[in-house]
């Protein structure tokens, strides 16, 4: 008898598997998806589907120009993934065009131009949110106010195909996010934080998500469970989320402390913007971020204290985006210098001295 | 007693169950033994039996050669057939010198000498009687037993006895426990004596509760050995690894386990080393585990070494569907081998015939998306991600500076890999590749030196003969000119 395949150890496999990591994100990113669409309605359904089916058009269009397994590369979800972030990231309102602009700009540039899966060294939909912030300012800051949570009534299809389609945007129905209007407030009328935010924001209808907002940002609480089920999958670890929570949690507190009036409390920073969403969903994307646990602190920690400098000090209201950006660019360096300590060997290689743990430690 | 834990470890289905509560059963003597003469790590021993001539059960049929090689001897009575080339236990399944025996059917034991008090032996002669009785490493590796136990007698502190089982499948060493639990504490005492020590720890992994209470039952009455129940983790049976649960040390790079005065054996070597020393029977047989779902029945064999892998499954029900792998040992770290007219040797503890849906094995590798679960389960600290990036561009020594030889082979980064891709297989091959070069190296620098001593050799020849044409030149002129001056001088005489 002749075995089929003679191959060398191991012969068992874990059940996990690259497709199967992707459909948990996606999974894990319904709850929220599913509120931003129900209380921003059929325009932010219809904004979604662009997305994801014009990141996977994109995907299918470089694997075939790369000359790559068009079918088996696309089965992995990867494309359809970052489409739908990306839906998740723009305003809900946003014009067909600006969707299928950003999809198609994640996965060619972000992706495809490094070499495809797992070689890209930025976030897609990351890089793609930051190129349509930079070239389409306008389109990219109008938020509707979420009508159906708040008792008005979210645009129903035909509307909605309106909005999306033929660039009918609704003026009256148009908002500001939390940090956006503490932002102009205090430029505009020097007013204090906690003028701006009266009226403006609870700590409820954040977690809630009842807020003005990009299309999946807004539910604190949802965005979590999320996070919460992908970590108790083990398909993200604990180390980004908490170090990037942790560190604008204690840079907000610290500053708050110091002036209440021109600095925002933690609670606003943290269940604002998309910050939750970045620190579950997007800072913890494996490919941008290091290998290593300690590596991975680092990374969390600085995509946090960025995120802050950015929101109080920067030109944007919001520098989730950018930071995850500036520091998928340190990420060779970590891997590089956080490494691992190897069995019998130092930190720096060399072989161990004869030494117990309790002499180590 | 406090554990330490070691980095990483994965926790892959044990697939235990089928064999765990089936006793050991004796295999009835096939036709044909196929012994090889190489079952060990070093030197393969050398035949000295001939075709045609009748050996007894017991009999040396190929005697140790150099310095690490171990001996092999008849595992019944019988007839030599031949002494061949028969396809060995490698996955190439390449020929090896093997000894053919075809067994009479009397099982007749040549002259066993055992004694009634191995304590009454010096720690050398235990050492002799155990390296003459051709005893290896039982768990897989088969590294010349004797070697390990006289070697180290001077440093070891501690004899740790390896009845972890961490491969999934394999129960050959949780029924060794639970049925011959004395036996093998026998075996440990001796081990302790030949070791001149007094401290054993066995342990034994926390899924085999049977064993762990046989054991313990069996070393009531001896304080100085502990039976440790150790977590269920792979590679809890990895030296190193088992080394750091039980002591929190670390062997250093480049050293081995007696360099920190800790000694390592499997629970069938001290079995084995209980029936070489009491008994006086060399190791002629093991427990070997025939398992996996395309096995009919599965079932754990006390077998003749040279038994064939389709002889074993023959007597196991046959094949109930054709196996997508044929393993020798276990998933993790086992062999796969082409094809079943391969024998047994004496580090086999398993033969697995794997289905496709156990082996789950990925059809083809998808890119790899960092996501370092590899990273996370590597028991060493590697960075398997890194290093296969550079394994698969041919860059052995970019690998090599990330670590590539501190690499143990267990293949945890390759079972939790999501994008199936064959890690541990492209380190094997980087360090196939590492060990060609720095071998290619080596020859060169000997090629050069050699060379140089030749250039050498031939300018100082050169020299040689030029001073040697110089002197003669010299004494050349002295004898002319003597000769003138004697002339000179006769010729005043005679005037």
């Amino acid at each position: 008898m002749i075995s089929a395949n003679p191959l060398s150890a191991p012969h068992a496999h874990a059940s996990d598997s690259v497709p199967k990591i992707m459909l948990s994100v996606w999974v894990a990113l319904l709850p929220a998806s599913g509120l931003g669409v129900y209380q921003f309605g059929w325009p932010a359904l219809n904004i979604l589907v662009i997305t994801s089916i014009a990141a996977v058009a994109a995907e299918a269009g470089s694997l075939w120009v790369a000359g790559k397994n068009i079918g088996r590369h696309l089965a992995d979800g990867s494309a359809l993934l970052t489409g739908w972030i990306l839906g998740m990231s723009l305003p809900p309102w946003a014009p067909w065009w600006l969707g299928v602009f950003g999809a198609v700009f994640a996965i060619v540039v972000g992706k495809h131009v490094f070499g495809g899966l797992g070689q890209n060294l930025f976030n897609p939909a990351m890089l793609a949110r930051v190129a349509l912030l930079v070239s389409f300012p306008l389109e990219m800051t109008q938020w509707p106010s979420p009508a159906a949570l708040s008792g008005g009534a979210a645009p129903g299809f035909l509307d909605g195909f309106s909005i999306t389609f033929a660039g009918n945007y609704p003026d009256a129905l148009t908002g500001a996010t939390v940090l956006g209007h503490i932002k102009t407030e205090l430029a505009a009328h020097g007013a204090s934080v906690e003028a701006s935010l009266t009226g403006h924001y609870t700590a409820l209808s954040a977690t809630v998500g009842t807020t003005a907002g990009s299309l999946g940002e807004t539910s604190a609480a949802l965005l979590l469970l999320g996070g919460l089920f992908l970590m108790f999958r083990r398909t993200i670890a604990w180390h980004i989320p908490a170090a990037m929570l942790g560190t604008v949690a204690v840079l907000a507190t610290a500053f708050h402390l110091v002036d209440p009036s021109r600095y925002a409390d933690a609670g606003v920073h943290l269940l604002s913007g998309g910050l939750i969403m970045a620190a579950l969903f997007i800072a913890t994307d494996p490919v941008g971020s290091p290998a290593t646990p300690r590596g991975r602190l680092i990374f969390g920690m600085g995509c946090g204290a960025l995120i802050y400098v950015i929101r109080v000090w920067g030109g944007y209201p919001e520098g989730v985006a950018f930071a995850v950006l500036l520091m998928n660019a340190v990420t060779p360096i970590i891997d590089h210098y956080v490494r691992p300590r190897i069995y019998g060997r130092e930190a720096g290689g060399t072989p161990l001295e004869y030494q117990t743990p309790e002499e180590r430690s | 007693m406090r554990l330490f834990r070691f980095r990483g470890g994965i926790h892959p289905d044990d697939h235990k169950g089928p064999t765990a509560q089936i006793p050991i059963s004796e295999f009835p003597l096939p036709k044909r033994l196929y012994i090889p003469v190489q079952q060990h790590i070093g030197n393969p021993a050398q035949a000295i039996v001939a075709p045609g001539q009748k050996v007894l059960k017991g009999e040396l049929l190929a005697k140790a050669k150099g310095g690490l090689s171990a001996p092999v001897h008849a595992p019944t009575s019988g007839e030599v057939v031949s002494v061949e080339d028969h396809a060995a236990p490698h996955p190439s399944g390449l020929a090896a010198t093997t000894i053919v025996l075809e067994p009479d059917g009397k099982d007749a034991w040549i002259e066993t000498r055992g004694t009634e008090d191995p304590f009454a032996l010096t720690p050398e002669i235990i050492g002799e009687r155990v390296a003459g009785a051709g005893i290896v490493g039982m768990g897989g590796a088969a590294f010349p037993s004797a070697v390990k136990l006289s070697a180290a007698k001077e440093r070891a502190e501690t004899l740790i006895i390896n009845g972890a089982e961490c491969e999934p499948y394999l129960t050959c060493d949780d029924r060794l426990m639970q049925e011959r639990a004395d036996a093998v504490i026998d075996g440990i005492r001796i081990m302790l004596h030949a070791l001149g020590t007094n401290r054993a720890l066995i342990a034994i992994e926390n899924n085999k509760p049977d064993a762990q209470t046989a054991m313990r039952r069996a070393c009531e009455d001896f304080p100085g050995i502990e039976i440790i129940g150790v977590p269920t983790l792979y590679p809890m049976g990895s030296e190193k690894q088992m080394i750091m649960s039980l002591t929190g040390r670390e062997i250093p790079a480049g050293k081995r386990s007696a360099d920190i005065g800790v000694i390592v054996h499997n629970v069938a070597t001290a079995y084995a080393v209980h029936e070489a020393i009491r008994e006086g029977r060399p190791l002629i047989r093991r427990i070997v585990t025939v398992g996996g779902a395309a096995i009919r029945k599965p079932a754990n064999l006390e077998v003749p070494i040279g038994t064939l892998a389709a002889d074993l499954i023959a007597h196991c029900g046959g094949l109930g569907e054709e196996p997508a792998r044929l393993v020798m040992g276990g998933p993790m770290m086992g062999v796969s081998l082409p094809h079943t007219d391969i024998p047994m040797v004496k580090g086999s503890n398993g033969i697995l015939g794997l289905t496709k849906s156990e082996l789950h094995s990925p059809k083809t590798s998808s890119p790899c998306i960092r996501c370092a679960r590899c990273v996370q389960v590597c028991p060493v600290g590697l960075l398997p991600l890194q290093m296969a990036a550079h394994s698969r561009r041919g860059d052995v020594e970019g690998a090599a500076r990330l670590g590539l030889e501190d690499c143990i082979s267990c293949g945890t980064c390759s079972y939790i890999c999501p994008a199936g891709i064959p890690l541990t297989q492209y380190f094997n091959y980087a360090k196939g590749a590492l060990a060609a070069r720095r071998a290619e190296k080596q020859k060169g620098e000997l090629t050069r030196k050699l060379a140089q001593a030749r250039q050498e050799r031939l300018e100082r020849q050169a020299r040689e003969k030029k001073e040697a044409a110089a002197r003669r030149k010299a004494e050349r002129e002295a004898a002319k000119a003597a000769a003138a001056k004697s002339a000179g001088e006769e010729r005043k005489a005679t005037s």
